[in-house]
């Protein structure tokens, strides 16, 4: 490629004949002249794009300002949001580790969140099926930890008051998950809706046919999760948050019997709800009865 | 040479080059015997300009390694081969942690806290790539610099075209970029670049599928296209900067040499980073044999380039081992 004098080269050619003159002081007004143009020109330039830049990072607050309300659920262990958001590298090894892919990474409307895991537990709940919170272990900053630093307080009522007991688990040595904090705590949302709360029971596929959500049977394959789909319900009444909630004594359902005999149940969450969201995830009724507030706190059973 | 290093770490950050101070009496002697010999000169370069290939050995070996390092995130995630784990900015390699050190930077400056994995998996990478030359990380691996350089052929046809013009801004701009995503991430507590960074946002789409951030890096490459010949790489991000400054200490750089150049100056019009290059205009070379500074990606076009072999790969020390 022998392009040397062809015209319009981003970079100038060097000068293969005679080296132009140096401008001499004093001399070479014109030229001098334009040149003093042409780097103020550049430097507006520059200036008016680092601006643009910078102006376009700090745009990325927005997205985290609007969510400071209804904050996403993070996965478990993760460390309150400002930290959680500044600690985390936006890798995804934690999303490579989940067994149901329950944990997706935020886009660039999340602003600073970019690349920042979260869950949404509608479509894919965490059901602990890995056993032993594997994205805590993945995750190398330590934005999801087992246990925070000194430096770093735990919210009250965000504490849990002891390890939680992971049902799949009851019969191992060590039965308990090491999680010292809840994400959040699940909430009956519409009562009303709920098919217990209305003495109904469930028959079939917990969230339709198409449903892609998985979860682990222990009765199926303990290693295995399966699709929701794949697995359908008979209940006499509706318990399937109480059932397959991973966690023991995370929630239950009281039930009332009414003078006819027909029966009525109510969802109650227990203290060791550690905001996991299979319940949110199971919960046949459309839109869900039962929800999971991210980074609730435990204020005593409501 | 004394000085030269410091002189390159200015250059990176943003100074003009200068016309060199001192020549070395064996440089000197070059440069007369070319303008003394011109006529010879000139018949050599012709006959050397006939011959020349047109190459692009480096180009392609970096393509592949590009590629094949980006798809081995992708595939470790995809068929769960498990080699690389996660992303750019933080991974596994079989087990061990390997850790962006910009990503890093910004995490230490925004959280304030440094943790040990953090540590381990920095250091390494620090290793890495002050043995493979810093800013190799550019060229050999970064997913945004082969997209901006496929663009990069674009906007070179439309500027022959005089359809558009090249705008070039400051390069210190790209130092005061540093300096302030550093202080907002220090300030703000937040990896304010992050949101930004064509990087971690093509390097999660390859592994993660697509996200509405690849608009963003549309745009990007759309101002490259129309505006500004690869604007994000030499005017804008911090990445480069943080790998230049590993790379100053690096042994793997490209070699100039004075009495192998007919000053034509390709090698400058396919660099990304021509102020790197200043030494091979005629009469500039401080030295018969000038290595290449810092901000050199290492990417290989002006080897491939040269018709003369006046730019080498070269290891420092390893020809002294051979």
């Amino acid at each position: 490629m022998s392009q040397e004098t062809e015209s319009g080269p981003a970079v100038p050619a060097d000068s293969d004949a005679t080296p132009a003159p140096r401008p001499k002081k004093g001399g070479g007004a014109p030229r001098s002249n334009a040149r003093a143009q042409e780097a103020r020109r550049r430097f507006i330039r520059t200036a008016v794009m680092s601006t643009a830049v910078v102006g376009a990072g700090l745009a990325g607050y927005l997205p985290v300002a609007a969510q400071a309300d209804s904050p996403r659920l993070r996965p478990p262990g993760a460390l309150d949001e400002d930290d959680f958001l500044s600690s985390c590298i936006k890798c995804g090894q934690c999303v490579q580790v989940c067994p149901v892919q329950a944990i997706v990474l935020g886009d660039i409307t999340d602003g600073f969140g970019i690349g920042v895991p979260h869950i949404e537990s509608r479509e894919q709940a965490c059901d602990f099926s890995c056993d032993a919170v594997q994205c805590i272990l993945a995750c190398p900053t330590g934005a999801l930890v087992y246990r925070k630093p000194d430096f770093l307080t735990i919210r009250p009522g965000a504490e849990l008051a002891h390890k939680p007991v992971l049902k799949a688990k009851a019969n191992d040595p060590e039965p308990t998950l090491n999680l010292i904090e809840r994400a959040g705590l699940a909430r009956l949302s519409r009562p009303e809706a709920c098919l217990a709360t209305q003495g109904k029971g469930f028959k079939g596929q917990a969230r339709g046919a198409d449903f892609t959500g998985q979860m682990r049977y222990m009765d199926v394959d303990r290693w295995a999760p399966i699709k929701v789909a794949d697995h359908p319900y008979e209940r006499e009444l509706c318990d399937l948050c109480v059932t397959e909630c991973p966690i023991q004594d995370a929630i239950r359902l009281e039930v009332t019997e009414a003078a006819d005999g027909s029966k009525r149940g109510m969802p109650v969450v227990m203290e060791q709800c550690v905001g996991c969201g299979v319940c949110e995830m199971i919960c046949p009724v459309e839109p869900t009865a039962i929800v999971v507030d991210s980074r609730a706190v435990w204020e005593g059973e409501a | 040479m004394k000085g030269r290093f410091f002189e390159q770490i200015m250059l990176m950050l943003g100074q003009a080059p200068k016309k060199p101070e001192v020549i070395t009496p064996a440089a000197q002697e070059v440069h007369k015997m070319k303008r003394l010999t011109k006529d010879d000169f000139e018949a050599m370069k012709k006959h050397v300009r006939d011959h020349a290939l047109e190459k692009h050995t480096w180009r392609n070996r970096r393509w592949t390694v590009l590629i094949l390092v980006n798809l081995l995130f992708t595939f470790s995630f995809w068929l769960d081969i498990q080699i690389l784990e996660g992303a750019l900015t933080a991974s596994r390699f079989v087990g061990f942690h390997l850790i962006d050190l910009n990503s890093a930077l910004q995490v230490m400056l925004a959280h304030k806290h440094i943790i040990v994995n953090l540590f381990i998996g920095t250091a390494t990478v620090f290793l890495l790539w002050a043995a493979l030359g810093g800013r190799s990380f550019c060229s050999w691996v970064c997913p945004y610099h082969l997209v901006a350089e496929l663009f990069e052929k674009l906007h070179l046809k439309l500027v022959e075209k005089k359809l558009v013009t090249d705008h070039e801004f400051h390069r210190g701009a790209r130092t005061v970029m540093w300096v302030l995503f550093s202080l907002l991430a220090v300030v703000t507590g937040f990896t304010v670049f992050e949101t930004l960074s064509p990087t971690g946002i093509l390097s999660r789409a390859l592994i993660y599928g697509p996200s509405l951030a690849l608009g963003w890096v549309a745009l990007l490459l759309v101002f490259e296209v129309v505006y500004s010949r690869r604007a994000w790489c030499r005017y804008v991000c911090p990445i480069g900067l943080t790998y230049g400054a590993v790379g100053a200490i690096s042994p793997v750089r490209v070699m100039y040499d004075l009495n192998h150049c007919f000053h034509e100056g390709d090698c400058r019009k396919v660099c990304l980073v021509p102020h790197v290059l200043e030494m091979v205009i005629k009469g500039r070379s401080p030295d018969v044999k000038v290595p290449v500074g810092p901000d050199c990606t290492r990417c290989g076009l002006c080897v491939d380039t040269c018709p003369s072999g006046a730019l080498k790969f070269e290891v420092k020390g390893l020809n002294k081992l051979l």
